[in-house]
């Protein structure tokens, strides 16, 4: 099965069924898998902040949320990470792709890189680094986790991860 | 008339909706006029009442209308695409247009110059934007709700503020009421 498949399987499994997706080359492949299933409705946003505050709405609506996004997003979404889903106490698993890692070609994808889990530990947000594909292994309990602490919850994905860039 | 005069006025027909209001003055105002489970105050964030509006809409099946500020949609320009291709026929969006911030002390906005909002949201896809002048709300507000259409209300008013306390209801007693009031 492939690790798009399996990642998606999860989210359905925990009964997330609103996604909201900024895409990156990495996330390609698992946005596509959520576009696809009937039990997921899918809403892209312009803007990270923008869909933490879909994801908010949704969540106070009854259906459990998350959202996939690049690593800087992080840089975007402090405030509302801050201020609306910690403030307010809100479950969000964050799949995040973490670009600036081993085989990243693009060098300034390094230079949020290395703010990252800085960042993520600042704001004490429970951290999780997938670097090989059985690390996914984990994301089941980790949804189980961010949806009983009713916290936002990151899950770094990186290069290695997903098999390097190709040919990028 | 100004936001709060505004928000005196349609206060009843806000009182049996869900309502997400923009951080600031407009949820100071409405907690003082006229406070409910059913109100869902934002203490912080600017720009994400529309976004917080759309995505409970999408989730359930009651009425949401998200009040927002022309500063705080020009903060979160992105939102009205995103209301146009994720068609909600309980949501409205109201945008309260006074051309000022008026939270920070009414500087002024572009949309109070050449920006007009109800242009945007049109270029933007939104099927139904209304645009309409500060005392005629009511009755174009109630069409929203009863009509059950996705719209888009931008209304027109004058810049101004009244002095009144902060919101001090912890966050999460906020978000707990409001969750039982929409699962009601």
């Amino acid at each position: 099965m492939s690790i798009d498949k399996r990642i998606v399987d999860d989210l359905v499994a925990n009964d997330v069924s609103f996604i909201t997706t900024v895409p990156c080359k990495q996330l390609a492949g698992v946005i596509d898998e959520v576009d696809a299933r009937p039990e997921i409705f899918h809403i892209p946003s312009n803007k990270e902040d923008e869909g933490m505050g879909l994801c908010a709405g949704a969540f106070m609506g009854g259906k459990r949320p998350a959202i996939i996004m690049q690593n800087t997003a992080i840089g975007v979404t402090i405030n509302t990470l801050a201020t609306l889903t910690q403030y307010y106490r809100m479950p969000l698993p964050m799949i995040i792709s973490y670009r600036g890692e081993l085989r990243e070609p693009v060098a300034c994808q390094v230079e949020m890189a290395v703010h990252t889990k800085a960042l993520l530990n600042q704001l004490n947000i429970p951290t999780y680094h997938f670097h090989k594909e059985s690390d996914a292994d984990e994301l089941d309990a980790i949804l189980k986790y961010t949806f009983m602490c009713n916290k936002p919850v990151a899950i770094l994905t990186d290069a290695s991860f997903w098999g390097g860039y190709g040919d990028q | 008339m100004i936001r709060s005069e505004i928000l005196r006025d349609i206060a009843p027909i806000l009182r049996d909706q869900l309502v997400i209001c923009n951080i600031g003055l407009p949820s100071q105002e409405l907690h003082m006029i006229d406070d409910q489970p059913t109100n869902f105050y934002m203490l912080g964030t600017m720009g994400l009442s529309s976004s917080i509006g759309l995505g409970l809409a999408l989730s359930q099946p009651k009425t949401v209308i998200a009040i927002d500020g022309d500063g705080s949609v020009l903060t979160n320009l992105g939102t009205l695409p995103t209301i146009a291709n994720n068609v909600a026929d309980n949501y409205i969006l109201l945008i309260i247009d006074n051309g000022s911030y008026g939270s920070t002390g009414d500087q002024p906005t572009y949309a109070g110059k050449k920006t007009s909002l109800t242009a945007v949201a049109k270029a933007c896809g939104c099927d139904n934007v209304v645009e309409v002048q500060d005392k005629d709300l009511g009755p174009v507000l109630q069409a929203a709700i009863d009509g059950k259409k996705q719209t888009v209300i931008v209304c027109k008013c004058e810049s101004g503020n009244i002095k009144l306390p902060v919101i001090t209801m912890d966050p999460v007693v906020i978000r707990d009421r409001f969750m039982k009031a929409v699962a009601s």
